[in-house]
């Protein structure tokens, strides 16, 4: 009777269940993330109880309503005003330290009319690396950035702009006089000749032309002597001078290592091997020490100067090492090929070998930047005012004598703000040059 | 590398100029500045504030010296060092004066080369400890932990200490005197050992400062005093000479507010007389000018005002004059005569 009527298979589609309460959503994320077997149920629980009681221990101090305090005895009044009190005292952070000296911190003591010279500064900088860093951006923008250098020595010391464009014109006629050189004679002819114009327009001539054309045409920004800047600002003046003159110091230094010239090979494997066997702040009580017993007394060869000139030599040895192991990584045969198509040897390393062995280098070079910024803090040692300098004079006056972690935790804070994004950075660069298909 | 070539070309430039050294005072007056050593931030003797503007004790001793020369207490460089620093600082002209809380020892008057002027600050190694610790003296620390800052002089003495006494104790090594602070709160040491000074300020921070006693043992001399180089004793004799007019000025009365009316006319005292110009050539002996000490007091007053601003019982770090009160006082100033 029925028969006609059944089918052994079902005819119309049954309406979507929603999956059991375990396979959706959030249970199913957390049991496939956290308690996907006993060790990881166990390592979950052990983290949460690990996070629970460092924030349990720090967000209690660190939520405190002491934005507005005036001294570490008015942060206490605050706290105890908000009953935050316990039987060791006051507990809360005293964050008015960092309100009150937080521009302090940020430029030293650098003239307060003028830290927008400093922030333009470091504007002017990452615009003027982009082209750089972009490779599709016109190779034009290149000359803007051979000529930012000086802008920022202006910007930031001030002084007549005469001076840095003097500065500039050396340059210019140093470089005219290699041209004229090595087209008339041979290559060392040009390096002298243009050495020789260089220095002697600087010695004789760009002192008295600046001086003429800044009194014809007056452009002046009030000079900031090196000793007035700390803080930040010291440490990436300091960390970027060493960053960018290090990266083609340390190439050089690479290739040389690599060379086969008996010469060059052991004076750049004596120089890295000296400077990378001594620590760091060995070179600069050398830097602010020992160069004291040398020079003439009197003599005023800023500090701040010698400290860039030891870090650059310091961290160049690091990125020769780190560049020399790229070069190693490369294939044998990308040598040959780049010499079986008669390139000479800058040629062939600069379209061929190095684009190569830098890409695989990034890595490593970016790691020696971050070490090399970090760093900077030793310069507190020789009485220079960086971030952990500053806390102990901050911490000197009377008003914030005995606060300790305020000013720490907001140091830490920013520098991670500077090394995370320098790292991002360098992951940004190697996926763009990723030319492999993995 | 072009700037490495401009920084090279700076360097020469920097060598061609630096040839030239006269007397200390002439090189000073040339320049227009003094270049004071001070420490790079020492509560109540030397600290910059928000503005960068130097303050403290040592401080007053650059600025009176920078005064006497110039007229003007703000003529001077300050240049911090550290401990590391503080004598090749002095040592290669770099700086013109030290005053940076550094005691006078034999060996840093004689075998570093240089002259210390005077003592600024009589201090003594002390001990804090906790109330609740139940001591009431040094000598009763047997097996104690002791917070001792590494590497200073302090570690010396403290061991000297008790082995003279024939106790033991336990070091517990700190860097800096914020550390000392931090170890010593949160418990890590039963007793915080350094200059009497510094435990003073380190207590004034305290948040019960009434818990902690200072010990009554002082078991050091540390005379704390501005130094000059060996070599030049015209430079030696007027920082010592602007130092001993703070002292003697506070010992005649001689204060800030009233120096200009004190050398408006000659007085009936005639020490105050020679020595605020009125009589007499005693700026012109030094290679100064007669209103030398005047100026030097006005700045920040005579050594009592000095005192009481910085380190007095008023501020927090709350100092009792004790050992640095004047010679008619009990205490160990006493400045020679002005003839």
């Amino acid at each position: 009777m029925q028969g006609d009527n059944i089918s052994y298979v079902r005819t119309k589609m049954l309406p979507e269940a929603t999956p059991p309460v375990s396979q959706q959503g959030i249970v199913k994320w957390v049991r496939e993330n956290l308690f996907s077997s006993w060790l990881n149920a166990i390592l979950t629980v052990a983290s949460i109880a690990a996070v629970y009681y460092v924030l349990s221990g720090f967000l209690p101090w660190a939520i405190s309503p002491t934005w507005s305090g005036t001294s570490l005895a008015n942060c206490r009044d605050i706290l105890s005003e908000a009953g935050r009190v316990d039987d060791h005292g006051t507990h809360g952070a005293c964050w008015g330290v960092i309100r009150d000296r937080w521009e302090q911190l940020m430029f030293g003591f650098y003239p307060n009319d003028s830290y927008w010279r400093p922030t333009t500064a470091l504007v002017l900088f990452l615009i003027s690396i982009l082209p750089v860093l972009f490779t599709s951006l016109p190779r034009k923008l290149l000359i803007g950035t051979a000529v930012a250098p000086l802008i920022l020595f202006w910007l930031i010391w001030g002084g007549s702009l005469w001076t840095p464009i003097t500065v500039g014109v050396g340059f210019v006629l140093g470089a005219a006089a290699f041209k004229i050189g090595s087209d008339r004679s041979g290559l060392i002819v040009a390096v002298l000749a243009s050495l020789l114009v260089t220095i002697l327009f600087w010695l004789f001539l760009s002192g008295p032309i600046a001086t003429v054309l800044g009194k014809v045409i007056p452009i002046y920004l009030e000079p900031v002597r090196s000793k007035d800047i700390g803080g930040f600002m010291l440490a990436v003046i300091i960390g970027l001078a060493g960053i960018v003159l290090s990266l083609p110091l340390g190439i050089l230094l690479a290739l040389g290592r690599s060379s086969d010239m008996w010469i060059v090979n052991k004076l750049s494997t004596g120089f890295i091997e000296v400077i990378r066997g001594v620590p760091l702040i060995v070179w600069l009580f050398t830097a602010s020490l020992l160069l004291n017993y040398f020079l003439p007394p009197g003599t005023t060869f800023d500090l701040m100067l010698r400290v860039i000139i030891m870090v650059t030599l310091f961290s160049a040895a690091y990125i020769a090492e780190v560049v020399r192991g790229g070069l190693a990584a490369l294939a044998k045969g990308q040598y040959e090929a780049a010499d079986s198509l008669g390139l000479d040897y800058w040629k062939s390393m600069r379209l061929v070998v190095l684009p190569q062995a830098l890409k695989i280098s990034i890595p490593g070079i970016v790691n020696t930047f971050i070490g090399l910024f970090k760093d900077t803090t030793l310069v507190m040692f020789i009485g220079l005012f960086d971030p952990l300098g500053l806390i102990s004079a901050i911490r000197a006056t009377t008003d914030w004598n005995g606060v300790y972690w305020e000013l720490y935790v907001f140091i830490a804070i920013v520098f991670f703000i500077f090394c995370y994004s320098m790292g991002r950075y360098s992951l940004y660069l190697e996926r763009k040059l990723r030319r492999e298909h993995r | 590398m072009k700037k490495t070539v401009f920084f090279g070309a700076l360097t020469v430039a920097g060598l061609a100029a630096g040839v030239a050294s006269a007397s200390t005072l002439d090189d000073v007056k040339a320049r227009g500045k003094l270049n004071c050593g001070v420490t790079t931030g020492l509560a109540g003797f030397a600290a910059p504030d928000a503005n960068g503007n130097w303050d403290g004790f040592d401080v007053a001793v650059c600025r009176a010296v920078a005064a006497a020369i110039f007229g003007d207490g703000n003529a001077v460089e300050f240049t911090p060092t550290t401990g590391e620093t503080r004598f090749t600082a002095l040592a290669s002209g770099e700086i013109d004066m030290l005053a940076r809380n550094t005691t006078w020892t034999f060996s840093r008057d004689t075998d570093l080369k240089f002259d210390f002027v005077g003592v600024n600050y009589y201090d003594g190694q002390g001990f804090i400890v906790p109330k609740a610790l139940g001591v009431s003296s040094a000598k009763e620390l047997d097996g104690a932990t002791v917070c001792i800052q590494t590497g200073t002089t302090t570690e010396l003495n403290l061991a000297d200490f008790f082995r003279s006494n024939n106790i033991s104790y336990e070091p517990v090594p700190i860097q800096t005197n914020a550390e000392g602070q931090q170890q010593y709160l949160a418990g890590a040491c039963d007793a915080y050992t350094t200059d009497a000074s510094g435990l003073a300020a380190t207590r004034a921070t305290f948040e019960a400062p009434a818990d902690h006693v200072l010990l009554p043992e002082i078991i050091s001399k540390e005379p704390l005093g501005p130094l000059v180089r060996h070599g030049d004793n015209d430079w030696g004799d007027l920082v010592m000479w602007t130092m001993n007019a703070l002292i003697a000025a506070e010992e005649y009365g001689v204060t800030s507010a009233n120096v200009k009316e004190l050398a408006a006319a000659p007085t009936n005292n005639p020490e105050v007389n020679r020595l605020l110009g009125t009589e007499g050539e005693l700026g012109a002996m030094i290679g100064l000018s007669k209103d030398w000490a005047v100026n030097a007091i006005a700045v920040s007053g005579n050594y009592g005002e000095i005192f009481e601003k910085n380190i007095g019982e008023s501020t927090p770090i709350g100092l009792a004059r004790g050992l640095n009160a004047q010679w008619t006082n009990g205490g160990l100033l006493y400045s020679p005569p002005f003839r």
